[in-house]
């Protein structure tokens, strides 16, 4: 039944809705404002509060930050030889991070997306994610004793005349692989299982083999899925400055050098975490060439 | 800006002072330094308490039972005085030094590397000593330091103390090291398993091992260095920083380290080497021929307290016998108070901890804040101060 045009117009709530509905504009700006506001005050609003503090100096004496405008942080950035080398190691690390997780998650995210029977397949899923429920601390110790001396690593490699890594840069990769494996097998999982199974079958029929189907069909279908795991996998091991504080030995990343100077020379130290942040949007830029960021 | 309110009860102060001075004749160092903070004055008398007191302190030094029931020292505290406690844990000493600068906190229990920072940005106030009771039982050696005091006008009061340590795995070097060779021109022997302390205060170890290895430097002391002196341990860091491992901050990695074998030989802390020897680990920790660095925590009383009579109230319970003895065998440190052994739990915690042997502590150069002015007391260099050891730090690190 049609509600009655005067109780309409006496609740205050339908008068409301009325009034919404009338203005598509109105409604559109109400449901935008509060989101918006996050995104260009809160996010953007300390991107740059970082970036102009970042042309400021410090008292030497007592470290309290004087706003005098100069570039000379950003000059000694380029200029320092220990910061070249940490930001290229930092970078190293996250690319080697990356191709390793893309490596190991494609063959998991194809058995779980169609070679698992598709009962078991939500299954397989939640085990995956069910490291992300365990404590990041908790984890990155556990590789610390995994890898330490006479540890899980060097008694399982030394039947084969080898030993583990030890602490190190190959340590902070291993660890920082195994933490963020989840994030990109499932949009691999996702983009593989949404492949559909005629498009294998045409390629079977006109004679390609296992290995043509993979380079023709397969890839080029799930490419852009593991540029948008990329971007996961990339801007987290970027930022990531704990796991290697304990499994790093004497490694530092970028994020390790900003700490360390983050009390004492707070402008350098926004000098510093622009770095990322300039890598993170060029490596976007470039990802979304692939169409990575429309498969997010 | 910050004196006007305290300038008036100058001479009052001066008398008291005289008094406490004869209270306290027997001073180690003399603290003439090139030093100089902002002319405050310490309070003359305690008014009535306010019914709070902000605290800034290390992790285990303000304890009101809330981590562990049994380690509670604050509730009587504040039932004594009513003084409500607000605590506040820093992390670091730079920490420490940006939350005074903030103004909302009272006091703060200062290492070495922080107190001359905060002396003379004039964040921290002289302290009348007199209004302080138990000072008197303090041990000399840590009364008129050249970290807590200048010119012979204490900034604190001190809280407690320790040495690092050179701590080696008795089965894995040998012959047992006698000298901070061990990890600097030797260290090549356990190359991978070296460990130091990971900070820029460590640049300090490096120079009092100069100090006797190289003579010709002329370092009189490690938190003095001029640009020369300076660079000399900075390449030796660096030389060392090849056969490092790891180096540590968190204890708990450091006792992982030992025990597993990842480290063989390093710095330590008293309490970590006893606790590393509990969990099975085979490591002797000692003070090489050389001496060693090591910190002395001081409680300061921020210029800008709005509850200094709480504050002056808190510094003299901490250190009162048996709440000293409490933070001591909690936290693992020498405690400051002579009267404090009597009370430990464990009757040879003093004897381990070298609390009442003050030839023991003549070896230790306690952290200090490398600022321009040499501390040392020479005029014709600048020192390197320690923003810059901060940046050297890191291309050590590399």
């Amino acid at each position: 039944m049609t509600s009655l045009p005067q109780t309409a117009g006496r609740s205050p709530v339908r008068r409301l809705a009325g009034t919404l509905h009338r203005r598509p504009r109105l409604r559109l700006s109400l449901l935008l404002t509060a989101p918006l506001l996050w995104l260009a005050v809160l996010y953007l609003g300390s991107l740059a509060v970082l970036f102009v503090s970042a042309f400021w100096t410090t008292n030497s004496f007592t470290s309290e930050v004087v706003k005098v405008w100069s570039a000379d942080n950003f000059h000694q950035l380029l200029t320092t030889p220990v910061y070249r080398q940490v930001i290229l190691r930092s970078v190293g690390v996250a690319l080697a991070v990356t191709l390793l997780c893309a490596v190991i998650a494609f063959p998991v995210a194809f058995y779980t997306a169609r070679i698992a029977k598709p009962e078991r397949r939500p299954l397989l899923v939640v085990a995956i994610l069910t490291p992300l429920w365990a404590s990041y601390l908790v984890k990155v110790y556990a590789w610390r004793l995994i890898l330490s001396q006479d540890g899980l690593a060097d008694w399982a490699l030394k039947p084969l005349g080898l030993s583990g890594p030890g602490y190190g840069l190959t340590a902070a990769v291993i660890a920082l692989t195994y933490l963020w494996l989840p994030y990109m097998i499932l949009p691999i999982h996702t983009a593989l299982e949404q492949l559909p199974a005629n498009l294998l079958d045409a390629s079977a029929d006109l004679g390609a083999r296992a290995g043509r189907t993979f380079r023709s069909v397969v890839l080029p279908m799930v490419l852009p899925s593991v540029a948008a795991g990329s971007v996961f996998t990339f801007s987290l091991s970027l930022g990531d400055y704990i796991t290697v504080q304990i499994v790093g030995g004497k490694t530092q990343l970028i994020g390790n050098v900003v700490y360390s100077n983050i009390e004492l020379n707070l402008p350098m130290a926004a000098a510093l975490g622009t770095v990322p942040v300039v890598v993170i949007v060029v490596y976007l830029l470039a990802m979304r060439r692939t169409g990575a960021l429309s498969s997010l | 800006m910050r004196l006007t309110p305290t300038l008036k009860a100058a001479a009052a102060v001066a008398v008291l002072l005289a008094a406490t001075a004869c209270g306290s004749s027997d001073t180690g160092s003399s603290a003439s330094t090139g030093l100089n903070p902002p002319d405050l004055k310490a309070q003359s008398k305690l008014g009535k308490t306010e019914g709070q007191v902000n605290l800034i302190a290390w992790a285990g030094y303000v304890e009101d039972g809330s981590n562990d029931p049994k380690v509670d020292w604050v509730s009587d505290f504040e039932k004594q005085t009513g003084c409500q406690v607000n605590s506040k844990v820093a992390a670091s000493s730079d920490e420490m030094v940006k939350l005074m600068k903030t103004g909302q906190y009272d006091a703060v229990s200062a290492s070495g590397d922080a107190s001359l920072r905060l002396i003379a940005s004039g964040d921290a106030a002289p302290v009348n000593t007199a209004l302080v009771p138990n000072y008197k039982n303090v041990f000399s050696g840590l009364k008129k330091g050249a970290w807590n005091s200048v010119d012979g006008q204490m900034y604190g009061i001190p809280h407690g103390r320790g040495a690092n340590l050179l701590m080696y795995n008795t089965q894995k070097v040998s012959p047992a090291p006698t000298s901070w060779s061990a990890v600097f021109d030797d260290a090549s022997a356990h190359k991978g398993h070296v460990t130091a302390y990971d900070s820029p205060i460590y640049i300090a170890d490096a120079a009092l091992y100069l100090k006797s290895a190289r003579p010709e430097l002329k370092i009189k002391d490690p938190y003095a260095l001029d640009q020369k002196q300076f660079d000399a341990a900075v390449a030796l860091l660096k030389k060392q920083s090849a056969n490092v491992g790891e180096y540590w901050s968190d204890y708990l990695k450091e006792i992982s380290a030992f025990k597993s074998g990842d480290s063989v030989v390093g710095t330590t802390w008293q309490v970590i080497a006893n606790l590393t020897a509990d969990e099975g680990a085979k490591v002797k920790a000692f003070v090489p021929e050389e001496g060693s660095t090591g910190w002395s925590d001081t409680w300061m009383v921020s210029a800008k307290a709005k509850h200094p009579n709480c504050a002056y109230k808190w510094m003299d319970w901490i250190i009162s016998p048996k709440v000293n003895a409490q933070v001591a065998e909690y936290f693992g440190e020498a405690p400051a108070n002579s009267e404090a052994c009597a009370y430990t739990s464990d009757k040879s915690f003093c004897d381990t901890f070298h609390a009442t042997d003050e030839s023991y502590w003549k070896n230790v150069a306690f952290w200090n804040t490398p600022i321009e002015q040499c501390l040392d007391g020479r005029t014709d260099v600048k020192c390197v101060p320690y923003a810059k050891w901060v940046q050297a730090w890191t291309e050590i690190k590399g």
